[in-house]
């Protein structure tokens, strides 16, 4: 079977898989990237969401085959060391309670912060309708979002 | 020669090779029975759900708005963070309750929404060959619209649990060219 190749954190990859299997399974159990969660596996939450050429999109549902040539950013991709502003925001307003649904939270809240540098509230509503927290922790990330872009406007990262 | 040549005209004629000229009055009634075939495919789920008015698209057979606030964006690919292709994939997925898909996932875009719902057939019609409202497309557009676009043709592999469109895409298709080759008249 051919490999597949894209890029994974800026890491190139291959992998030799069913082109139809998702990419949220090669992320896991292939390379071992286990930040990115399994939620729903229909695309209704957006805990297995991951950064694909730019897009939010949801890992348990994408074919591999889509991500064949491209670039995939997971959890683990923002920063080496927690110093993504988005991290930093995440931290300081301490968003998480059970934390499972974070990491696509995370991924979504980036993905709008480089389209939307200060997002409105209603921006912000908008964005992450599709991202659901059983915890109900949607205030304190609509401020870590706000938090986040204040500190990418400061160049603080 | 005159007389051979309305011979090999009739000829031609009773063979098929060119067209019997027909009243009027019948292609009209002709193409407007044509038009009602394709009006029932227009106002299936799988059709109405995205030609919508207003930004949010519907789900399932009730028309219900979709869910996660899912919105048309500038360009009918949805908002930042919300692209309809960050759910939506190239082929329908055979899990039930996952998203259908086709390539390029969209809705009509804002200044062209193409939205039937409450229309008449007749207006349907109208709207259908309004090149201001349909996207500047021509009637050869429109057929290679419904014939080979696959978010079209998609409806009639939706993923389980979703119900086909009234006719075969073969006989919608075949309903919309009998409509055109009758000069695409509009039922009243």
């Amino acid at each position: 079977m051919p490999a597949i190749n894209l890029t994974v954190n800026d890491q190139p990859r291959g992998v030799d898989v069913d082109p139809s299997t998702p990419l949220l399974w090669v992320l896991r159990e292939a390379f071992g990237l286990t930040g990115t969660k399994f939620g729903c596996g229909i695309a209704q939450c957006g805990a297995c969401t991951v950064i694909l050429d730019g897009d939010a999109v949801r890992s348990c549902v994408t074919p591999i085959r889509r991500a064949e040539g491209k670039r995939v950013t997971t959890i683990e991709g923002l920063s080496a060391d927690g110093s993504h502003p988005v991290q930093r925001a995440w931290l300081a307003e301490q968003v998480p309670q059970c934390g499972y649904c974070q990491s696509g939270q995370m991924m979504s809240a980036v993905v709008l912060l480089n389209a939307i540098a200060r997002p409105t509230d209603a921006d912000i509503i908008d964005a992450m309708a599709g991202n659901l927290c059983r915890c109900g922790t949607y205030h304190r990330i609509r401020r870590a979002v706000h938090r986040a872009a204040e500190l990418m406007a400061g160049g603080r990262r | 020669m005159k007389i051979v040549l309305a011979f090999i005209i009739a000829i031609a004629a009773m063979l098929g090779i060119v067209p019997q000229s027909r009243p009027i009055a019948e292609d009209r009634v002709a193409a407007a029975r044509a038009f009602a075939s394709v009006a029932t495919v227009l106002a299936s789920p799988r059709c109405a759900n995205c030609h919508i008015a207003g930004e949010s698209p519907r789900h399932g057979d009730d028309g219900h708005p979709h869910s996660m606030n899912v919105r048309r964006g500038p360009d009918g690919r949805g908002t930042p963070a919300m692209r309809c292709t960050n759910c939506h994939q190239d082929v329908s997925s055979s899990t039930p309750h996952a998203p259908p898909g086709a390539p390029d996932w969209r809705l009509p875009p804002p200044a062209t929404p193409m939205a039937w719902k409450e229309l008449t057939p007749g207006d349907q019609c109208r709207m259908l060959k309004d090149q201001t409202k349909n996207g500047r497309r021509t009637l050869a557009d429109l057929l290679e619209h419904v014939s080979r676009d696959r978010i079209v043709t998609s409806s009639w592999n939706p993923g389980p649990g979703r119900p086909l469109p009234p006719l075969s895409h073969e006989a919608f298709v075949e309903q919309f060219k009998t409509w055109i080759e009758l000069g695409a008249i509009c039922p009243e």
